[in-house]
C-alpha cells in the first residue's frame, strides 16, 4: 500500500492531518455559556486600575460536539500503550491499569486544595505516607520526597541535598563523574546544581570501568551518578566495588532508577550502597505517561541525607494521624504543593493491587521477556555485550547499515507500518546505530513473537529493498517528517488572519 | 492482581528458550551480596474491588474543597471543569502515549501541543511558547536561569509579593550558585518602581513579578517593566491565565518572558498537583527556552504536520550544556487546558474574569460590612484579596470549617509576618446567596 493508494481516499475524514481547531468551528459556535452573573457587574477598567484587556485574545469559537470531533481526530492519529506493542527502552512502557485512573478522580482526591486544613486531608496524608513507606522499603533506602514531578527533576534534587550534605559536613564538592552511558538528564540536571561534570568510559563489558572511575575519583567529587541496571540493560556486577570507591573518597553514589523496572524485590539500590536514587512512578509503577507527562519522579536517600529533603513531608504521628513536616536542614522545595498528587493517588494503587510479591513477579516478567527477545534477534541483529540482560537489551544496526545501507532509523520507521511503536533508537550513544529494546512485562508471548518476527521480517526487506525502508513509514496518519524545515522556519504557533 | 498476560506454560517455554532453568538463572549478575533474600516487606496483592474499596476509603477520609462552600485560592482554584474537558483527557491514545518523539504516530498530541502553544501565546500576548512545564514555580525559576543565560548576569531581583512557596522554590534553585537572587520588599500589597531601581544594577539579569500576586493585587506593571528595562534587565511576568479574558497581557507592559500556573484553566485541584506551568517569551529568545517546542512542517508528500523542534537546546542532544533538565512536559494537563480553552472560548474566558472579579468585590465589601474584619491594603485587585480578621483567624477557620465553609487561607500558617491575615479567593463558582450566608455567619462569630 503506498499513500496515494486509491482504494484509501486521502480526504476520508479518519486519515491524515486535520484543521487546526482555531480553523474549526464558526463566529457563532459556543460551548459553555456561563450563567447570568448574580452580583452586581463592576466597571473593570476602574477596579482593574486601568489594566482591563484591550483586545481579546484568539480563541476557538467551537461547539461541544465540534470539540468531540477534532480531538477524537487528534486522538486517532495518535499511538499509545493501548495501540499496541510499545518496546521504548528506558521507558517502560507497561499497561496502565485503568482503577488508577478512576480512583484519582475521586471527589475526595481530586476536590483537595493544598492549603486544606491537616484535618480534613487525613486520607491523602496518609496515602503519600503508604506510598513514601513502600518507596523506602523497594528502593531499600528509608528517606522518602515524593516532590519532585518528573525523573530529571528528581536528579535534580539529589544533587542539591547532596550539596547541602557536603556543605553541612564543611567539605563542599565540585565535580559529579557520570558514565559515557548515561542519559542526557543526568549531566543536564547535575548542571543546573551548580557541579562540573567529569565523564568516565564504560569498559569492554559495557559496565563502570573501575580504574576509570578511581582516576577520576577525588576529594573534589560529590558523587557518582549511575544508572544500574545500566543503559545496556545490564547490572553492573562490581557495584558494591563501585559505591565502596566512591565513598572512600567521602563522595555519594546516586542511582538514576529509570531501570528500577528489573529488580524490585530482588535487589535494592540502597543495599548496593547507593546513597539516593529516583524513582519514575510513571515507568515503574504503571502511571501513564499523558504523551509526555505528568509524570513523579519521587527521591529516596539514606539516613544521613534525610534531614536535607526538600519539604512539607507527610508524616505519621504516634496517635496514628497524619501532618506534615519538615525536616531540620532542608534544603526547601522543588516545586510547589507536595507534588503530583494524582500521580501518586495511581502508583498507590498499583502498588497495593500487586503486593509485594506481585512486584517482584513483575520484574521477573519484565527480565525475561527482554532476555526472550535478546535470543531471538541477536542472530540478526548484533548485540554488542552478549550477556544475560535485565528488562531492557540493545542491538546495532550497524551490519545492516555497512550490508545495506539502511539505517536503524529506517528500522524504526518500518516498524511503524507493522503497528509497533519503535524501540529507543541512537540511545545509548556508546553503541553504533543502536536499537534499544524493552518490552515490559504486559507483553503477551504473542506480542512478544510477533515483534521478533517484525524485526526480522524488516532485515529481510533491508536486503532485498532497501528503498522500501528508506522511505517507511508509508502506512500512519503522516509520513516522514522535514524536520530541517521546522528549525529554519520555526512555525510554532497559528496567528489569526488579522494578525499575520 | 497481576498485569502480565504471560502464563505459567509461556513463561516456561520462555525459560527453556533463553536456556535457563529458573528466573534467577537471569539475575546471576546481581551478585549474591546485595540479592533480597527475602519477600519485599509490603502487604500482599488485592483483588481490583479491595484495591478500589482501600482507595476510596482514604478518599473518604478527606474532605475535599468541592465539597465545601470554598474561597481557599494562594495558587490553586477552584473553577467549573466543562465535561467535555475530562472526556478528551481520558482517551487512551492521549493518556497512555510517550512523548511524541515518534511523529508519524503521534500527531494527536503534537498538534495539541501546538495549538495550546498558540493560546497560551494568545493570553499573554507574547511570541512564541514552550509545551509547558511541570508547574507555575519551576517555570518561574526557569524564566530566571534564561534571563540568567541571555544576559550573562547572575542576579535576579523576585517581588517579595509573589507566592511564598515560589520564592521558596527560586532560593533552594539558586542554593546551586548559578544565580543570585535578591528579594525586593513589599510596601502596602506591591513593589514599587523606586525600590526596584534602588536595588538593580548592572548584574541584574531579571526582575522577576507576578499580577495578581500572592495577595490578589496588581502590580503597577508598566513602571516595573520600566525600571526593568532602564538597567538592562529582562522582565519577567508571572500571570493567572483564568483573568487573561479581562486584564491586559503583559506583553502591553514590556514583558519579556511570561509564565504561570496553568490549573486554573480545566484542571482539576489534587491537593495542588498535577497542574502545568507555562511558559511564553519573545521570539528574539526563543533558542534560549526551556523545554519542548512543537513547530509546523511538511511530510515527505507535502502535508501539513507537527514535530518536535528546536532540539539542540534539550538535554538529550546538548546534555550539560542544554538549557534546562527538563526532559518532560505536563501534556496531557496541557490538553486538559487547551480543550478547556476551547469550550469557553473568548467570551466565556472573559464571562469567568469577569465573573471572579465581581464577585470578589461583591465578598470583600460583605465581608467589611460585617464589622468582623478590616482592610490592611487598598490597592487594586482582581480575584483574590487579603483582609485582617480582628479575632483569631485559626478559631474562625475551624469554626466555619464545622459549617461547610473553607474560609480561605490562613495567611499566618503560611508566613508568621502575616499572622492575622486571611486570602479570600472567589471563583465563578460561588454564588451571591453562598456570599451572602458567609458573610453573616462569620459576623455571628
Amino acid at each position: 500500500m503506498t499513500a496515494s493508494d486509491a482504494r484509501f481516499p486521502t480526504s476520508a475524514p479518519s486519515r491524515g492531518p486535520r484543521a487546526l481547531i482555531f480553523e474549526t468551528g464558526s463566529p457563532e459556535s459556543r460551548c459553555v455559556v456561563a450563567p447570568e452573573l448574580d452580583v452586581p457587574e463592576v466597571p473593570l477598567d476602574t477596579v482593574l486600575a486601568g489594566c482591563a484587556r484591550a483586545q481579546a485574545p484568539a480563541l476557538p469559537h467551537v461547539t461541544e460536539g465540534e470539540i468531540a470531533r477534532h480531538y477524537h481526530h487528534l486522538a486517532s492519529m495518535n499511538f499509545g500503550v493501548d495501540s499496541g506493542s510499545y518496546p521504548l527502552g528506558s521507558c517502560t512502557m507497561k499497561y496502565n491499569p485503568r482503577l488508577n485512573e478512576d480512583v484519582c478522580r475521586l471527589e475526595g482526591f481530586a476536590g483537595l486544595h493544598p492549603y486544606q486544613p491537616i484535618e480534613t486531608i487525613q486520607g491523602a496524608l496518609g496515602l503519600m505516607v503508604g506510598l513514601s513507606d513502600a518507596l523506602a522499603e523497594i528502593s531499600g533506602l528509608p528517606g522518602v520526597t515524593l516532590q519532585p514531578a518528573a525523573g530529571a527533576h528528581g536528579e535534580f534534587t539529589a544533587m542539591m541535598v547532596f550539596r547541602a550534605y557536603h556543605t553541612a559536613m564543611g567539605d563542599p564538592r565540585k565535580r559529579v563523574v557520570i558514565p559515557d552511558a548515561a542519559h542526557g538528564t543526568n549531566p543536564a540536571s547535575v548542571a543546573m546544581a551548580g557541579y562540573e561534570i567529569t565523564t568516565i568510559a564504560s569498559d569492554a563489558n559495557g559496565a563502570v570501568d573501575l580504574d576509570a572511575l578511581k582516576a577520576a575519583l577525588d576529594t573534589d567529587v560529590a558523587a557518582l551518578m549511575l544508572t544500574n541496571p545500566n543503559t545496556l540493560g545490564l547490572f553492573d556486577p562490581n557495584i558494591v566495588a563501585i559505591t565502596e570507591a566512591v565513598h572512600a573518597v567521602g563522595a555519594l553514589a546516586y542511582c538514576d532508577g529509570a531501570n528500577m523496572n528489573a529488580i524490585m524485590g530482588k535487589t535494592r539500590p540502597g543495599d548496593m550502597g547507593f546513597d539516593a536514587m529516583h524513582i519514575n512512578l510513571h515507568k515503574t509503577f504503571s502511571t501513564p505517561h499523558g504523551g509526555g507527562g505528568p509524570g513523579a519522579g519521587p527521591v529516596c536517600v539514606s539516613a544521613p541525607l534525610t534531614p536535607f529533603l526538600p519539604g512539607p513531608l507527610p508524616v505519621r504521628l504516634d496517635d496514628g494521624t497524619f501532618s506534615v513536616g519538615w525536616t531540620d536542614h532542608s534544603i526547601g522545595r522543588v516545586r510547589s504543593s507536595f507534588g503530583n498528587f494524582g500521580v501518586f493517588v495511581r502508583a498507590y494503587a498499583y502498588i497495593l493491587a500487586l503486593g509485594g510479591d506481585g512486584l517482584r513477579a513483575a520484574s521477573e516478567q519484565a527480565v525475561l521477556s527482554a532476555n526472550y527477545m535478546k535470543e531471538k534477534l541477536k542472530g540478526t541483529y548484533p548485540l554488542p555485550f552478549d550477556r544475560p540482560c535485565m528488562h531492557e537489551f540493545v542491538l546495532s544496526g550497524a551490519r545492516l547499515r555497512k550490508e545495506h545501507g539502511v539505517h536503524t532509523l529506517d528500522v524504526a520507521k518500518r516498524l511503524l507500518d507493522y503497528g509497533i511503536h519503535p524501540p529507543t533508537i541512537y540511545f545509548p550513544l556508546i553503541v553504533d546505530e543502536s536499537i534499544m529494546f524493552e518490552p515490559t512485562e504486559t507483553e503477551s508471548l504473542e506480542d512478544l513473537d510477533r515483534m521478533i518476527d517484525v524485526m526480522l521480517t524488516i532485515a529481510g526487506e533491508a536486503a532485498s529493498d532497501p528503498e522500501l525502508l528508506h522511505g517507511a513509514p508509508y502506512s500512519t496518519p503522516v509520513r516522514r517528517l522535514d524536520e530541517a524545515r521546522a528549525v529554519k522556519q520555526p512555525d510554532l504557533r497559528w496567528r489569526p488572519p488579522s494578525a499575520r | 492482581m497481576q498485569f502480565s498476560p504471560v502464563s505459567r506454560g509461556h513463561r516456561d517455554a520462555m525459560l527453556r528458550a533463553v536456556g535457563a532453568t529458573k528466573i534467577d538463572d537471569l539475575f546471576e549478575s546481581v551478585p549474591a551480596a546485595v540479592r533480597l533474600a527475602r519477600p519485599l516487606d509490603l502487604p500482599d496483592g488485592l483483588s481490583e474491588m479491595e484495591a478500589s474499596f482501600a482507595l476510596r476509603a482514604l478518599a473518604d477520609a478527606n474532605t475535599p474543597a468541592t465539597a465545601l462552600v470554598s474561597f481557599a485560592g494562594a495558587g490553586c482554584y477552584d473553577h467549573y471543569v466543562p465535561a467535555i474537558v475530562d472526556h478528551v483527557i481520558r482517551r487512551p491514545e492521549f493518556f497512555t502515549a510517550y512523548t511524541p518523539y515518534q511523529p508519524e504516530v503521534s500527531q494527536g498530541t503534537l498538534q495539541n501541543i501546538y495549538e495550546f502553544q498558540t493560546m497560551i501565546c494568545e493570553l499573554t500576548g507574547m511570541d512564541v511558547a514552550n509545551a509547558s512545564m511541570y508547574d507555575g514555580a519551576t517555570a518561574f525559576v526557569e524564566a530566571a536561569l534564561m534571563a540568567s543565560r541571555i544576559k550573562k548576569r547572575h542576579k535576579v531581583i523576585v517581588a517579595g509579593s509573589v507566592h511564598p512557596e515560589w520564592r521558596v522554590v527560586l532560593r533552594t534553585y539558586a542554593a546551586s550558585g548559578n544565580i543570585e537572587v535578591v528579594t525586593c520588599p513589599v510596601e502596602n500589597g506591591v513593589i514599587t518602581a523606586a525600590t526596584v531601581t534602588a536595588l538593580i544594577d548592572d548584574s541584574t539579569a531579571a526582575l522577576l513579578v507576578a499580577s495578581p500576586n500572592f495577595l490578589g493585587h496588581l502590580e503597577d506593571l508598566a513602571s516595573l517593566g520600566e525600571a526593568a528595562h532602564a538597567a538592562g534587565a529582562l522582565f519577567v511576568v508571572s500571570v493567572n491565565p483564568i483573568l487573561s479574558g479581562v486584564l491586559e497581557p503583559p506583553s502591553s507592559f514590556g514583558a519579556d518572558i511570561v509564565v504561570g500556573e496553568g490549573q486554573p484553566l480545566g484542571n482539576a485541584m489534587s491537593l495542588g498537583g498535577p497542574g502545568l506551568g507555562f511558559f511564553a517569551c519573545r521570539t528574539a529568545h526563543v533558542r534560549q527556552l526551556p523545554g519542548r517546542i512543537v513547530g509546523r512542517t511538511v511530510d515527505v508528500d507535502g502535508r501539513g504536520a507537527f514535530v518536535l523542534t528546536m532540539q539542540t537546546r534539550e538535554q538529550h542532544i546538548r546534555r550539560e550544556k542544554a538549557t534546562s533538565n527538563i526532559c518532560s512536559n505536563h501534556a496531557l494537563n496541557a490538553l486538559a487546558a487547551a480543550v478547556y480553552l476551547s469550550a469557553v472560548g473568548v467570551e466565556g474566558l472573559a464571562s469567568v474574569g469577569r465573573a471572579c472579579v465581581a464577585k470578589a468585590h461583591y465578598l470583600r465589601d460583605a465581608l467589611l460590612a460585617t464589622g468582623a474584619f478590616d482592610a490592611p491594603y487598598e490597592a487594586p485587585f482582581a480575584h483574590e484579596f487579603a483582609l485582617r480578621y480582628m479575632k483569631d483567624p485559626a478559631s474562625m477557620h475551624a469554626e466555619m470549617l464545622r459549617r461547610g465553609y473553607l474560609a480561605g487561607v490562613d495567611l499566618g500558617t503560611i508566613d508568621p509576618g502575616m499572622d492575622g491575615l486571611v486570602l479570600f479567593a472567589v471563583t465563578e463558582k460561588r454564588t451571591k446567596a453562598e456570599m451572602d450566608a458567609f458573610a453573616k455567619e462569620v459576623a455571628s462569630l
